[in-house]
This record gives structure tokens, C-alpha cells and sequence, in this order.
């Protein structure tokens, strides 16, 4: 058994970026931060990396992630602390006109 | 996008109740092995927008997350999503891109004219972001849905 165990957590991916995630619905990956995660994912499938993060390489405005049901821009945002076990969620907020 | 008759006239009714304000709701379906959106059901949606709302729509995360749930207990994902066009065309307008999420996701507009509906479209976003491109509406009957 190794001493450092990584911290794997579930990814729930929305539909229309599946085709990025060969079809998968949740994807499995590494990282004790929302952002140590979300940045395994895109390395992971780098055809998601457009449709999350801006020119500037920060998480497109109508990107909402979620960890286990609560929204971390109310908690410490993309520096959230993760659990094994946790499950992130990728939300869109829609507007328009 | 592939749907129904009835999921249209339903979009449709909705423009029409919300006028002249901007009706808007999610597009819960199934993706077809040739990536196309199936849409099986149009579920309303409350415009968040706290003022405009005859030139403005605004769904939140948390709404989005309440389709989701309701759309994974039918079987069915969140395909797209559509609002209506009070007194102007069924095109997305510049804000309509400015504020695009992601590309893969139906985008249904209705133009709304003086409280009636009229042209009903349905667009995508190019996959580089720059532009929405036109989708064809696909209708089957309702046996087939």
C-alpha cells in the first residue's frame, strides 16, 4: 500500500462536452483542488479546454463548478479542498438576449 | 435537431405566454450516435433576468442543475435550451453570442410578434465559438420520438 494516497474524485461532465470526453458522462481524476482537478481533466481531453477557460486561462464566466452540491464561488472557489470520493459538477448558468 | 410537433407548438405557446417579455427553458432529450440532439420534452424555465426582460434572458447554475436532475429521472440529459424573441427576428442576436455557453447544445429561438409566435429556429455554437450556425429542425412523429 502506497503512504501517499492520491485523491480521486469524480468529474460530471455536461452533455454537450462529451464529445470531448469520448462519450463519458463522468470521468475519473486527480487533484486536491477544484482547480489541481480541473486541470487534470483538460491535460486529460484538451478538447474541453476552449469551452472552460478563457484567453486568459481562468474559468469561463458561465462556468459554475460545484463539489458535492455546493457551489464553491459561495466557499473558496477554485482552491477548494477536495476529497477522495468528492464529485465535481461543471454547470453552465445561461443568458442571453 | 430531431424532435416533435407537439415540443414545438409547446416553445411556441411558451413565447407567447411570456410576452412581451422573453419566455426561455431547457431542451431535455437524448444525443443520437450521429451526435444530433433528440428533444423529447421542453420544460419552462422562470427568466432570472431582474429587469430588461423584454430584451434579456437568464437561466441560473441552479436552474440548470434542477433540469438535469429532472431530464436524468426521465432517462433524458439537458440538450440545449431555448427563449423566445418578443418583436424581433429568430436569429441569436450579438448578446446571444457574447453570452453562448457550449458548443454541442441546441439553441431554439422563437420570434414573437405582437403576443403571436411565428418563425421558430434552432442554432449552434461553431466549435471555435465564433459564430452560431444554423441547425436544421428535424420533425418525426410522435411514435417515432
Amino acid at each position: 500500500m502506497s503512504t501517499t494516497e492520491a485523491t480521486v474524485v469524480t468529474v460530471r461532465i455536461p452533455t454537450p462536452l462529451r464529445s470531448a470526453t469520448d462519450g463519458q458522462s463522468t470521468v475519473e481524476v486527480e487533484g486536491t483542488t477544484v482547480d489541481d482537478a480541473l486541470r487534470a481533466l483538460v491535460d486529460e481531453y484538451p478538447d474541453l479546454a476552449d469551452n472552460l477557460y478563457n484567453e486568459d486561462d481562468e474559468l469561463r464566466q458561465f462556468v459554475n463548478v460545484y463539489v458535492d452540491d455546493e457551489d464553491v464561488r459561495f466557499g473558496d472557489g477554485v482552491n477548494t479542498k477536495l476529497e477522495s470520493g468528492s464529485e465535481i459538477s461543471i454547470v453552465p448558468s445561461i443568458a442571453g438576449g | 435537431m430531431e424532435t416533435t410537433e407537439p415540443v414545438l407548438n409547446d416553445i411556441r405557446a411558451h413565447g407567447a405566454d411570456a410576452y412581451p417579455e422573453e419566455g426561455c427553458g431547457f431542451l431535455l432529450g437524448t444525443v443520437t450516435d450521429d451526435g444530433e440532439n433528440r428533444v423529447v420534452t421542453a420544460r419552462r424555465a422562470t427568466n432570472r433576468r431582474s429587469e430588461r426582460r423584454t430584451r434579456r434572458y437568464q437561466l441560473t447554475a441552479e436552474d440548470y442543475r434542477e433540469a438535469d436532475q429532472a431530464a436524468r429521472e426521465q432517462g433524458l440529459d439537458v440538450v440545449g435550451i431555448y427563449h423566445s424573441h418578443p418583436d424581433h427576428p429568430a436569429r441569436p442576436s450579438e448578446t446571444d453570442l457574447e453570452d453562448a455557453t457550449f458548443p454541442g447544445f441546441t439553441y431554439v429561438i422563437v420570434s414573437v410578434h405582437d403576443g403571436d409566435p411565428k418563425n421558430l429556429t434552432a442554432w449552434t455554437l461553431a466549435p471555435d465559438r465564433s459564430e452560431f450556425q444554423r441547425e436544421e429542425v428535424a420533425l418525426h412523429a410522435l411514435e417515432a420520438a
